[in-house]
C-alpha cells in the first residue's frame, strides 16, 4: 500500500478513543472535524453510545465484522452509505464485512452534524480517512506485537494482516489486543490509485429495508402509549388566535386531549386520521396581528427596490458606473421568481416524550444539535436531559434544518404529559412552510470593443439576501468593473433555506443573461464564457471561490459529451456552466418540438466534485438535482393572497412527474481533488439550460419562473427559428 | 366504533375504527404496516398505493368500509424477503434517494407489469406518471421497471 503525505494537523489522540467491549471486540469513538473533550470516555455499553464526546463509532467484533455508526443525518443524499465507505477504505476491510447503523444523538456536543449545504462529505473527508487509517494501524500494531515483528513489514488487505514471512492474522484475531494499544499519532493514508471501495458503485445501505417497506422514517416511529397530534396553526401569516371552541373536536371518539399553546391548538388522538378529522371541528377566532401580505404587492415592492438606490453592496471591482458610460453596447434584464415550498414527500413530523426525568425526541431533522438546544431553552430544561434520535428522512431540501415541528412536539408532550407524535398533513406542510423567498434579479452588462467590461447584479428579496460568498462566484474576477448589490423587504411570511439557496434562481438569471449577451455581441455563447474565464486564471484575488481551470474543463467536457453544435436537425440545445457548493458544473439541455410543443428530452450534466466516493449514489443525486431544478423552473408556482398560500396540496401545486422528466446523462470529471458538494450543485444550472434551449427552439426568452405560467412562450414558432 | 375484518397480505386482521377511516391510516396506525406511506391524502402522489384484488389503488381515498372483503396486498406482503422481480430490479438499479415514495412506486409498477408484461417505454412512463418522486429518481424508476419486465418475461 502506498501512502500519501500526511497533511493532517489535529491530534488523533484528541479526537479518538478506543475501548474493549465486554463481549469481545474493539470500539473506536471519534469526533470528526474537531477534537473531543479532553476527558472523553468511550462507552462500553453499546446501547448507550456516548455522543457527548464522540459523534461516530466503529465497532470491530472478534469475528472481524465491522459496524459503523454513521453520524450524519440521512436525507436522501446518500451519506449514510458514502461516509462509512471512506472509513472502510482506510480500515482496509471489504465492504461486505461492514454493517452501517444510524447514530443516536443525545446531546449538544456534536460537530457539523447537519445535513445541509452539501458539506457533509467535504468536512468529513480528512477525519473519516484518518479514523479508518488509525484503526487499521492499531490492528497492525497488535498483530506485529503478537508476531514480534516490525509493524512496518506488515500489510493489510480485506481485514487480513500479513507479515513478511507470509503469516496471516485477521482483524478479529487481534481486535482485543488492539483495544489496549496506544492510539498512534502517525498513520499513513492510502493513495487514490489504491482505493478499492472509494470510487466503486455501492447500493444504498438501507436498500433492503426501503424496498420491503420496513419502518425507517419519522412517521413510521411508534412508542408505547403514543398519541398522534394534529396542530391547527394560524390560517394566514399575520394572524393570531383569540379563542377556540374545542367542544366539537373533543366529542369525537378517539380524541384524548386538546391543548393550546401560543397561537396553536393541538388535537391529540389515538390515531392520525382521528386527530386530523377532529382538528377540522375546532372553531377558532383569529385576529390580525400584522399585515396580510400578498404576492401582487410583493412584486411591486421588490421591483421598487430594484428601481431604487437603497442597496447593500457586497462586492465592487473597478467602477461600474464609469464603465457603463463608455460602453458601446448595454444589456439590462430583470428576472423574477416566486416563493417555493419544500414539499418533502414525508410531511414534517416529530415524536416527543417529555417527562420530569428526561426528554426523548425522535424524528427526521437536519439539525439535531440546534434542535436539542432550542427544546432545552423552550422547556427550561438541561440539554443533558435530552436524547434525540434521528430517523431516515423522507427528503430534506432545507426544510428539516428548521426544528419548528420538533419544538411543537416537545411543547405538546410537555403540556399533555404524554408521548406524542406531531404529524403535519400535506396541507399543514405546504401552508406552514419556511419557504424559499421570492426574489428578483436585475443584471446589467456593458460591452466595449467586443469585450465585456462592466457587470452589475442587483438582488431584491423577501426577508434575506444572498450569503457572503456568492458575489465571488463566476463571473466575479472575470470582468474589470463588477458590482453586486442587494436589498430586502421584511415580510411576516417565514422564509429560509431551500436546496441551493439563492443560486437555485441566480444561476438561471445569470446563465440566461450570458446567453442573451452572446447574442447581442454576436459571439459564440460557449466561447464567451471561456473567454471570460481566461481573465480569472492566475488571479491573486483570494475571494474568488471557483477555479477557472476546473470550470474550463467541465465546459469542454460538456461540449464534447453533449455534441454541442453538432446536434441533429430538430434538436435545440441550451448551455450553462455554474459553480456553487465548491463544485463546478456544466449542463446542456436538448429540446425537441413534439406536436408544436417544446419538450426537454435530455440533459447532459458534467460535474467536477473532486473524488467521487460512490458513483452509483452520486449519479442518483446529480440526476435528481437536474430534474428537480427543471421541475421547479417549469412548474413551481407559489403565491400568497391576504397572507394565505394559494395552493396547499398537489392538486394545485405541480411537481414534475415521470413523463416530464428528461433523461439525464451524468459525467464526473476524474481527478484527485478532495470531494465537494453533490446534493445541490447540479440543481441551479438546470433551469437555465432548459430556458436557453427553449429560446433556441421557440425564439422566446424566459425571464420569469415558473415557465408554465407563460404558455404563449412555450410554443413552437410557426416557422422554426434557430436560436 | 364498528369492527372490521380486513384481508391483508393473506391474513385476516380485525380492527375497530371509524367507518370513514382511509385504509392507509388503518394500515399504518392500526395494523403496524407502515410501508404504505402518506404523501398527500387526496390521491395525487401515489405514495399510499396498495393492491386491492390485484389492482393498484390509492389507499388514502379508499375507506376501511370499502376495503372489506377484498384481498389487500401492501409492500410488506409483496414478497417474503424482497425477492419479487420488481424489488430485485429496484435494488439492482439502486433507485431510491430518500426512499419515501418507493413503496408506492413499486406497488404501482408490480400491478402494471401484471397487466402488461411487455410494456414500451412510453407505456411505463404513463403508468408511473401518477407517482410523485420528490427526489426525482424518475430515470431510475424507468430503468428498474424495464429491467423487471425483462426479468419477468
Ligand atoms: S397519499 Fe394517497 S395518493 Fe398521496
Ligand atoms: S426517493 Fe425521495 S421521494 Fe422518491
Amino acid at each position: 500500500m502506498e501512502t500519501t503525505n500526511k497533511t493532517l494537523t489535529f491530534s488523533r489522540r484528541a479526537f479518538m478513543r478506543t475501548s474493549s467491549l465486554a463481549g469481545g471486540g474493539l470500539l473506536i469513538g471519534f469526533n470528526f472535524v474537531t477534537a473531543c473533550k479532553p476527558k472523553a470516555e468511550a462507552p462500553i455499553d453499546l446501547a448507550n453510545l456516548n455522543y457527548n464526546d464522540f459523534n461516530a463509532f466503529i465497532k470491530i467484533a472478534d469475528n472481524g465484522a465491522v459496524t459503523i455508526f454513521s453520524p450524519n443525518p440521512e436525507i436522501g443524499q446518500g451519506i449514510k452509505t458514502s461516509m462509512p465507505m471512506i472509513i472502510a477504505e482506510e480500515l482496509d476491510v471489504s465492504w461486505d464485512m461492514v454493517h452501517v447503523e444510524q447514530g443516536v444523538l443525545d446531546t449538544e456536543n456534536y460537530t457539523r452534524q447537519v445535513a445541509g449545504g452539501s458539506q457533509s462529505i467535504r468536512h468529513g473527508w480528512d477525519a473519516l480517512r484518518q479514523t479508518g487509517a488509525t484503526a487499521r494501524q492499531m490492528l497492525v500494531n497488535a498483530a506485529a506485537a503478537k508476531w514480534g515483528v516490525d509493524a512496518a513489514e506488515c500489510k493489510t488487505s480485506e481485514g487480513v494482516i500479513t507479515n513478511a514471512a507470509g503469516e496471516t492474522l485477521t482483524y478479529g484475531d487481534v481486535v482485543n489486543e488492539a483495544a489496549a494499544m496506544e492510539v498512534p499519532e502517525d498513520v499513513a493514508l492510502k493513495s487514490v490509485k489504491d482505493y478499492k471501495i472509494i470510487g466503486t458503485d455501492r447500493s444504498n445501505v438501507d436498500i433492503d429495508e426501503i424496498i420491503t417497506g420496513k419502518p425507517l422514517f419519522g412517521l413510521d416511529y411508534k412508542a408505547e402509549g403514543m398519541l398522534y397530534a394534529s396542530v391547527m396553526r394560524p390560517p394566514a401569516f399575520g394572524q393570531k388566535l383569540v379563542s377556540v371552541d374545542d367542544a366539537g373536536a373533543r366529542a369525537i371518539t378517539g380524541v384524548t386531549d386538546v391543548v393550546q399553546f401560543g397561537n396553536k391548538v393541538a388535537v391529540l388522538a389515538s390515531d392520525t386520521w382521528t386527530a386530523m378529522k377532529a382538528k377540522e371541528q375546532l372553531r377558532p377566532v383569529w385576529e390580525a396581528e400584522s399585515a396580510a401580505e400578498s404576492t401582487a404587492e410583493h412584486d411591486k415592492i421588490l421591483m421598487g427596490l430594484l428601481d431604487g438606490n437603497e442597496f447593500n453592496t457586497l462586492r465592487t471591482d473597478g467602477d461600474v458606473k464609469k464603465a457603463f458610460a463608455q460602453c458601446d453596447q448595454i444589456l439590462e434584464r430583470t428576472y423574477e421568481s416566486p416563493f417555493l415550498p419544500h414539499n418533502c414527500l414525508e410531511p414534517m413530523n416529530f415524536y416527543a416524550n417529555v417527562s420530569a426525568e428526561k426528554i426523548h425526541l425522535v424524528g427526521p431533522i437536519q439539525t439535531p444539535e440546534w434542535t436539542a438546544n432550542r427544546v432545552a431553552e423552550l422547556l427550561e430544561r438541561d440539554v443533558a436531559d435530552i436524547r434525540l434520535e434521528m430517523t431516515r428522512q423522507g427528503g430534506g431540501f432545507g426544510r428539516r434544518l428548521y426544528g419548528d415541528f420538533a419544538l411543537e412536539a416537545a411543547e405538546i408532550s410537555n403540556l399533555a404529559q404524554k408521548p406524542v407524535q406531531v404529524v403535519f398533513s400535506r396541507e399543514d406542510d405546504m401552508a406552514d412552510g419556511i419557504y424559499r423567498p421570492a426574489l428578483k434579479y436585475r443584471i446589467k452588462a456593458g460591452v466595449k470593443d467586443g469585450k465585456v467590461i462592466a457587470y452589475h447584479l442587483k438582488e431584491a428579496a423577501i426577508n434575506s439576501n444572498m450569503y457572503g460568498l456568492i458575489p465571488n462566484f463566476f463571473p466575479a474576477g472575470a470582468i474589470e468593473n463588477y458590482q453586486v448589490d442587494v436589498a430586502k423587504y421584511d415580510s411576516n411570511i417565514t422564509t429560509g433555506a431551500w436546496r441551493a439557496p439563492y443560486t437555485n434562481f441566480l444561476a438561471f438569471a445569470e446563465q440566461g443573461f450570458f446567453d442573451e449577451l452572446a447574442e447581442l455581441m454576436e459571439v459564440d455563447r460557449v466561447q464567451l464564457r471561456l473567454d471570460m474565464l481566461q481573465n480569472v486564471k492566475g488571479t491573486e484575488d483570494e475571494r474568488i471561490q471557483y477555479s477557472p481551470e476546473r470550470m474550463e474543463k467541465v465546459i469542454q467536457a460538456a461540449v464534447e459529451k453533449s455534441g454541442w453544435g453538432s446536434q441533429p436537425e430538430g434538436t435545440y440545445q441550451g448551455f450553462v456552466n455554474y459553480y456553487c457548493h465548491n463544485s463546478h458544473v456544466a449542463e446542456v439541455a436538448d429540446v425537441v418540438i413534439e406536436d408544436g410543443i417544446p419538450v426537454v428530452k435530455k440533459v447532459t450534466c458534467v460535474v467536477d466534485c473532486g473524488i467521487v466516493i460512490n458513483p452509483l449514489g452520486a449519479k442518483n443525486q446529480a440526476e435528481g438535482g437536474v430534474i428537480d431544478g427543471i421541475g421547479h423552473s417549469m412548474y413551481g408556482d407559489f403565491s400568497f393572497e391576504n397572507g394565505k398560500p394559494t395552493a396547499t396540496n398537489f392538486d394545485k401545486y405541480r411537481l414534475i412527474r415521470m413523463r416530464e422528466a428528461p433523461q439525464v446523462e451524468v459525467h464526473f470529471m476524474e481527478n484527485e481533488h478532495s470531494p465537494t458538494g453533490l446534493g445541490e450543485p447540479t440543481l441551479p444550472p438546470a433551469g437555465g439550460a432548459v430556458a436557453n434551449a427553449l429560446k433556441a427552439a421557440t425564439g422566446n426568452r424566459l425571464y420569469n419562473q415558473p415557465f408554465s405560467k407563460y404558455p404563449e412562450k412555450l410554443k413552437a414558432p410557426d416557422k422554426e427559428i434557430l436560436g | 366504533m364498528p369492527t372490521y375484518e380486513l384481508k391483508v397480505n393473506g391474513e385476516t386482521r380485525t380492527l375497530q375504527v371509524s367507518a370513514d377511516m382511509p385504509l392507509m391510516w388503518a394500515l399504518r396506525d392500526h395494523l403496524d404496516l407502515v410501508g404504505t406511506k402518506y404523501g398527500c391524502g387526496i390521491a395525487q402522489c401515489g405514495s399510499c398505493t396498495v393492491h386491492v384484488d390485484g389492482a393498484a389503488v390509492r389507499s388514502c381515498v379508499l375507506t376501511v368500509d370499502q376495503a372489506q372483503g377484498k384481498e389487500i396486498t401492501t409492500i410488506e406482503g409483496l414478497s417474503e424477503d424482497g425477492s419479487h422481480p420488481v424489488q430485485v430490479a429496484w435494488k439492482e438499479i439502486d433507485v431510491p434517494q430518500c426512499g419515501y415514495c418507493q413503496a408506492g412506486q413499486i406497488m404501482t409498477a408490480t400491478a402494471f407489469l401484471n397487466d402488461n408484461p411487455n410494456p414500451s417505454e412510453e407505456e411505463i412512463k404513463s403508468a408511473m406518471h401518477g407517482n410523485i418522486c420528490r427526489c426525482a429518481s424518475y430515470n431510475r424508476i424507468l430503468r428498474a421497471v424495464s429491467l423487471a419486465a425483462e426479468n419477468m418475461s
